[in-house]
C-alpha cells in the first residue's frame, strides 16, 4: 500500500476494491502499530472515521431508495434477515458484473482449490488475472456461492441471474413472467425482466419461491390467480417426462466441455426412464437481434427517468434545463447504458419504428410460438446448455466489448425472457480448469413447480462438489495489487 | 374564499354571455360584409384535456387537491422513482367512459396505454403515459346551441374523433431574476381525459359554445370541474382558411387560453390574422401560438415544422385495459372491480340538452329560460321545486325565479345552494300571492325579508311586517275617502270626465297601503266613493 500514488488509490476506491472506511482503518492501524516512530502529535481519529464516512455515502451517488420491493418485504415479512446489497453491471446492463460503477465482481472458484490446483499445472498463479463471476447479477451469485447467505435475489432480463448461477456454481432461478412483483426492480425490460432467485440447491429456490410468488396489486403485471408455495418431493420419478432438446442450441461458440455435459444430462434422463425428443426452436436465431432491439427501446425510455432533478447525480452544469440533463446523463451513465440508450432512440423514431421496434416485436412473438408448439407436441421440459462454456478469466473477457459479450452469453438464456418461461440453471460438473458448469431447464409457463421438480431430480443425480477456498478472500492487500495491473488498461 | 370566488366568476360569465352573443352577432354581420362573403372558409378544430374528479391521481395513489402546498402531493410514482409501477385508477376509466357515453362515442372495450417521450423538468419520468394507439373511445358527437341575438338558438354539433386517457404533467414556475425553475408535482399524474374534435366548427362563437357546452355535461356527470381558470379544463385549438373548393391550409394551433370567452376571441383574431396574411399574399406556417388576453392577439410561441419525435411505445407495465358490457361480463368476476358500460350507461344522470328540452316542453317556458335555468348550477332543481310546490303557474314561477331570485344570489354573490331562501319559502310566498293574500309587490318585499331573516316562514313575515292584502272595507274607504280629499284637483278633472286620472289616486292609495290594496278593489272603491260625492253634489 506504501507503494501506491494518490491518484491510483483514487481508481481504486472509485471502482470500490476498496471502500474510504476501509482504507481510513488501514491506515489508522499502521499508525497505532508504527507509534514508535513518533511522527503524529495528534491523531484526529474521530473526525477521520466521520468524514471517511461521508466519503462512502458521497460514493454511492446520493440515492437510498425510500421504499422496499416486494419480493424484499415479503422477505423481510418471514423474518428473513437483510446481509446486504449485492454488486452488479451497471443497470443490469452487462454479463459479467465488471462494468459496474462499484468495480467488477469476482468469482469465488478463481480462489477455489479446484481452480487454483489445476491452473498451477499450467501456469504460475497471476492474482492480476482473476475470474469473472457472470452477470449481470454477479454479486447476488458470489454472496450465496461464497456462502455468506442462504439467498439472494436478483434481476433476470436475458439471462442475468442464470449466468452468473452457472458460473459460480449454484442454482438460479427465473420464474413465469407474472408470478413475481417487479414492484421496486429498477426496470431493464418490463416486458422481460423477472425478479431471479439464487440459491445453493434447488430445495431452496422452492422455498424462497414459495414465500414470494402471487399477485401484488402495485404490479398489475402479475397474474390475478391466487399461488399455492409448495414442496418438492424427494423421491422423483421421470420415467414419464418427455424431455426436449432444441437442436439449434447447438450454437457455434459451445465448448466441447458444456457439449459434453449436455449429451451426459441427456442420457441420464434417458437412463431414468425419461423419454428425451429432439425438438426445433427454428427462430432462435433470430433471438439476439430481436432481443438488442427491443432491449435498448425499453431501456432507452426507463432511462429517462435519471435526469438528476429528482434525486440521484446532478451535474453542476447550469446554463439551461438541457444542458443540465445532457451533463448529468453524460457523467452519470457508463457507456454501455448511453450506448443502449442511443440505440433504443433510434429504433424508437417515427420513421424507424416501424421497422425495427414492430419487427422486433413480431420475432419474439415467433420465438414464444416456438417453445409454445413444442410444449404442445407434449414435450414438459426442454434440457439446454446455460452458457457457451465454463467463466473467462478477467483478462479474456474484456477482450469483447459489452455488446459481444452480452449476445455470446445469453444466447441460451433470453428465450425463456422472450417468451415468458420459467427457466432454472442448475451446476452440474467442474470443467477440468476446476470452474462450474451448469445446464439449464426450461418449462412451461406457470408450471414451475413440474420445472423445480426436474431441476431436482437432476441435482440430486449430479452431486455438484462444494467450493473449497483456498486463498483468504479478505485479503486487502492483494486485491489492490491486482488491481494495479488492470488500472493501467 | 374560493367558493366566493368562484361565484363572482360565474355571474361574470353569466352577464358576459348575454352581452357577447348580441356584440358577437353584430360584429360577425358586419364583418361578413367587409369581406366580402364567402371568400374564405374557416375551419376550427379544438383538443380538449378536462382533469378528471377524482380522489386519487390516474397512475398512483397520491391524493388529488387544487391548492396544497407545493410538492406535498406526491407519491414515489409521481416523482419518478425508480423500481415504481403504473396502477390503473378504476375511478378515472369510469369517468372516462361516462364522459364518452354523454357525448355517444363507441367505447372501446380493450384499449391500450403508450408512452411519450420528451424531456421537460415538470415531467419527471421523461414520458407520458397517454392512449396513442389504442384510445378508450371513439366517434362520438356532441350537440350544442349557438345562441344568436337574444331570441334565436341554433342547434349545432361537432364530431367527436376520440376521447383518451392519460396524465397530467407537474407544474413549472420561473423565477426569471434568480434565474430558476421551480417544479411542484402536485399535479403530476393527475387523470385527464383529452377529448379530440374534428375540425367542425368555423368560427370563435361556436368553438366557445361547444367548450361551454361540454363543460356543462362534464359538471352533470361529475367527471370533471372543468374550470377553465383553474386549468381543470384546457383548450387547445387548431386553425386553417382555404378558398372554397380548395383542400384545408396550413393549420396552427392556439395555446394558453384560460376562459371560453378568451377562446372565442382568440379563435376569431388567429382566422383574421391568417386570412389577412393569405390576402396580403403571405404564407401561413405551422407554428404553435399563445394567446394574449391583455392585448387580444395570438403570438408565436413555437415552430411545428422542427417537430419533436416523440418516439411513442407501448407502455409495457400495463396490460389492456378490459371493458365490458352485460353481454361480455365474465360470470367468475367481482362487478366491483370491473367497468361495465352497461351499467355506467344505467346510471347516467339527465343530460344538459335532454333537460332543457324537457324544461320548455313540461313547463311551457321559453328556450332561453331553460338556458338561464342550466346555467347557475342547482337552479333548475330549485325552479322545479318550487313549481311543485306551488299553485302559481310554472310561466309566473320562472319569472321569479330567474329575475327576482337569481338577482338576489347576484347582488349577494352566491350560489344556489348557498341561498338563505329555499324552494318551499318561494312556493310559499307565491301561494300567498296566488291566493290574493299579497299583492305582487308585497311579495317581492317578502322576498327581500325572508332573505334577511333566516329562519322565519313567509307568512310570518307577511303577519310582522303587516305586509297582508288589506281586506277591510271600512278601512279601505278610509283610505280612499282620504285620498279624495286630499287630491282635490284630480277629482274635478275625473268629474270634468278625464277617468284616466283615476289611476293617479289608485296610486296613491297603494303608497298609502304600502302596496298592499288590490288595485281592482282600490278602483272600484274609488268609483263608488267618486260616484257617491258626485251624487252628493247634484243632491246639493
Amino acid at each position: 500500500m506504501r507503494g501506491w500514488t494518490i491518484r491510483e488509490i483514487s481508481l481504486a476506491l472509485r471502482q470500490g476494491h476498496i471502500s474510504p472506511s476501509e482504507l481510513c482503518q488501514r491506515c489508522l492501524s499502521l499508525i497505532r502499530k508504527t507509534k514508535i516512530l513518533n511522527a503524529y502529535i495528534t491523531v484526529t481519529e474521530e473526525q477521520a472515521v466521520k468524514q471517511a464516512e461521508d466519503a462512502e455515502k458521497r460514493l454511492q451517488r446520493g440515492y437510498v431508495p425510500p421504499f422496499n420491493a416486494t419480493v424484499v418485504q415479503r422477505l423481510l415479512d418471514q423474518g428473513a434477515i437483510l446481509m446486504g446489497k449485492t454488486n452488479l453491471d451497471e443497470f443490469a446492463m452487462g454479463c459479467g458484473s465488471t462494468d459496474g460503477i462499484f468495480g467488477p465482481v469476482r468469482n469465488p472458484w478463481g480462489y477455489s482449490k479446484q481452480y487454483r490446483e489445476q491452473l498451477a499445472e499450467d501456469c504460475a498463479v497471476d492474482d492480476s488475472d482473476w475470474v469473472v463471476a457472470g452477470g449481470s447479477s454477479g454479486g447476488s451469485a458470489v454472496a450465496v456461492a461464497s456462502m455468506s447467505c442462504f439467498a439472494s435475489l436478483g434481476s433476470d432480463t436475458g439471462g442475468s441471474t442464470r449466468n452468473p448461477a452457472a458460473h459460480c456454481g449454484i442454482v438460479g432461478f427465473k420464474g413465469s413472467y407474472g408470478l413475481l412483483s417487479r414492484h421496486g426492480l429498477i426496470p431493464l425490460v418490463n416486458s422481460m425482466d423477472v425478479p431471479g432467485i439464487l440459491t445453493r440447491c434447488v430445495d431452496d429456490v422452492s422455498t424462497v419461491f414459495g414465500l414470494l410468488a402471487g399477485h401484488d396489486p402495485k404490479d398489475s403485471t402479475t397474474v390475478q390467480d391466487p399461488f399455492k408455495p409448495f414442496e418438492l418431493p424427494d423421491e422423483i420419478d421421470v420415467r414419464n417426462l418427455c424431455v426436449g432438446i432444441p437442436k439449434e442450441y447447438h450454437a457455434p461458440g459451445l465448448s466441447c466441455e458444456t457439449l459434453e455435459i449436455w449429451t451426459k444430462g441427456v442420457n441420464l434422463f434417458e437412463d431414468g426412464g425419461a423419454r428425451v425428443v429432439e425438438v426445433s426452436l427454428p427462430h432462435t436465431q433470430y433471438s439476439n437481434v430481436c432481443y438488442h432491439v427491443l432491449c435498448t427501446t425499453e431501456v432507452s425510455s426507463n432511462m429517462a427517468r435519471f435526469d438528476g432533478l429528482e434525486y440521484g447525480h446532478r451535474s453542476n452544469v447550469e446554463s439551461s434545463t438541457e444542458a443540465l440533463y445532457a451533463a448529468t446523463r453524460h457523467e452519470g451513465f457508463n457507456d454501455v447504458v448511453r450506448g443502449r440508450i442511443l440505440a433504443g432512440n433510434y429504433f424508437l423514431l417515427k420513421e424507424n419504428y416501424d421497422d425495427y421496434f414492430v419487427k422486433a416485436q413480431k420475432v419474439r412473438r415467433l420465438i414464444a410460438n416456438d417453445f409454445l408448439k413444442v410444449f404442445e407436441s407434449g414435450v414438459d421440459v426442454l434440457l439446454t446448455p446455460t452458457t457457451l462454456s465454463d467463466a473467462s478469466s478477467y483478462m479474456e473477457f474484456i477482450k469483447e466489448d459489452n455488446r459481444t459479450r452480452s449476445a455470446q452469453e445469453d444466447i441460451f438464456t433470453q428465450g425463456a425472457n422472450l417468451a415468458g418461461l420459467p427457466a432454472i440453471a442448475v451446476p452440474a460438473i467442474l470443467s477440468r480448469r476446476g470452474l462450474p458448469l451448469s445446464l439449464q431447464f426450461i418449462g412451461r409457463a406457470f408450471h414451475d413447480k413440474q420445472l423445480l421438480t426436474v431441476a431436482k431430480w437432476f441435482e440430486q443425480q449430479m452431486k455438484f462438489p462444494l467450493l473449497q477456498l483456498q486463498t483468504p478472500l479478505n485479503n486487502c492487500s492483494e486485491l489492490l495489487k491486482s488491481q494495479s495491473s488492470h488500472a493501467r488498461f | 374564499m374560493m367558493a366566493l370566488c368562484l361565484s363572482v366568476r360565474c355571474v361574470k360569465a353569466l352577464e358576459n354571455r348575454t352581452w357577447r352573443c348580441l356584440t358577437a352577432f353584430r360584429r360577425s354581420r358586419q364583418s361578413d360584409a367587409g369581406r366580402q362573403d364567402g371568400r374564405w372558409e374557416r375551419v376550427v378544430g379544438l383538443e380538449v384535456h378536462a382533469q378528471l374528479c377524482s380522489k386519487s391521481k390516474l397512475f398512483s395513489g397520491s391524493q388529488v387537491q387544487f391548492l396544497a402546498p407545493p410538492n406535498s402531493l406526491v407519491s414515489f410514482l409521481d416523482a419518478s422513482l425508480p423500481g415504481t409501477l403504473p396502477v390503473l385508477n378504476k375511478h378515472c376509466v369510469e369517468g372516462a367512459v361516462k364522459t364518452a357515453l354523454a357525448v355517444n362515442c363507441t367505447i372501446n372495450k380493450r384499449s391500450t396505454f403508450d408512452r411519450k417521450h420528451y424531456f421537460y423538468a415538470d415531467l419527471p419520468v421523461g414520458y407520458q403515459i397517454t392512449q396513442h394507439r389504442c384510445p378508450i373511445a371513439v366517434s362520438g358527437n356532441l350537440a350544442y346551441n349557438l345562441c344568436v341575438g337574444k331570441r334565436h338558438v341554433i342547434p349545432k354539433f361537432v364530431r367527436i374523433k376520440q376521447i383518451q386517457l392519460e396524465q397530467d404533467s407537474g407544474k413549472s414556475f420561473h423565477d426569471d431574476v434568480r434565474t430558476q425553475t421551480l417544479i411542484d408535482l402536485n399535479r403530476s399524474g393527475i387523470g385527464l381525459i383529452e377529448i379530440v374534435m374534428e375540425p367542425d366548427m368555423c368560427c370563435g362563437n361556436e368553438a366557445e359554445a361547444a367548450v361551454r357546452e361540454l363543460q356543462l355535461i362534464l359538471r352533470t356527470l361529475g367527471t370533471s370541474h372543468g374550470n377553465m381558470s383553474e386549468g381543470q379544463l384546457r383548450v387547445d385549438a387548431n386553425i386553417s382558411v382555404h378558398r372554397p373548393g380548395e383542400p384545408y391550409g396550413v393549420r396552427t394551433e392556439v395555446k394558453n387560453i384560460n376562459s371560453a370567452r378568451f377562446l372565442a376571441r382568440a379563435i376569431d383574431y388567429e382566422i383574421q390574422r391568417q386570412i389577412e396574411i393569405l390576402e396580403n399574399g403571405g404564407k401561413i406556417l405551422n407554428e404553435t401560438r399563445a394567446f394574449d388576453y391583455k392585448s387580444g392577439q395570438t403570438i408565436f410561441m413555437r415552430d411545428k415544422e422542427r417537430k419533436q419525435d416523440y418516439r411513442f411505445m407501448p407502455e409495457p407495465n400495463l396490460p389492456p385495459l378490459i371493458i365490458y358490457d352485460n353481454e361480455t361480463l365474465p360470470s367468475n368476476v367481482n362487478p366491483h372491480q370491473v367497468v361495465n358500460i352497461d351499467y355506467i350507461r344505467e346510471q347516467l344522470p339527465e343530460l344538459p340538452n335532454v333537460k332543457r328540452r324537457r324544461l320548455v316542453e313540461k313547463y311551457g317556458i321559453l328556450v332561453e329560460h331553460s338556458f338561464t335555468l342550466m346555467n347557475e348550477d342547482g337552479l333548475v332543481q330549485f325552479f322545479e321545486s318550487v313549481v311543485e310546490q306551488t299553485q302559481a303557474s310554472p310561466k309566473k314561477v320562472i319569472g321569479w325565479v330567474i329575475n327576482d331570485f337569481v338577482a338576489l344570489l347576484k347582488q349577494n354573490n352566491l350560489r344556489v345552494n348557498q341561498s338563505p331562501i329555499r324552494p318551499t319559502d318561494m312556493s310559499e310566498i307565491l301561494n300567498l300571492l296566488e291566493n290574493g293574500c299579497i299583492t305582487s309587490f308585497s311579495a317581492k318585499q317578502v322576498l327581500t325579508e325572508l332573505w334577511k331573516n333566516k329562519g322565519k316562514t313567509a307568512t310570518q313575515v307577511v303577519e310582522l311586517k303587516e305586509l297582508g292584502l288589506i281586506k277591510d272595507q271600512k278601512k279601505l274607504e278610509q283610505m280612499c275617502q282620504c285620498v279624495i280629499e286630499d287630491h282635490p284637483e284630480e277629482v274635478s278633472e275625473i268629474q270634468k270626465g278625464n277617468w284616466k286620472v283615476i289611476n293617479k289616486l289608485i296610486g296613491q292609495v297603494q303608497k298609502a297601503s304600502r302596496g298592499r290594496t288590490s288595485p281592482t278593489l282600490v278602483e272600484a272603491t274609488l268609483e263608488k266613493k267618486l260616484f257617491q260625492r258626485c251624487n252628493h253634489r247634484n243632491e246639493d
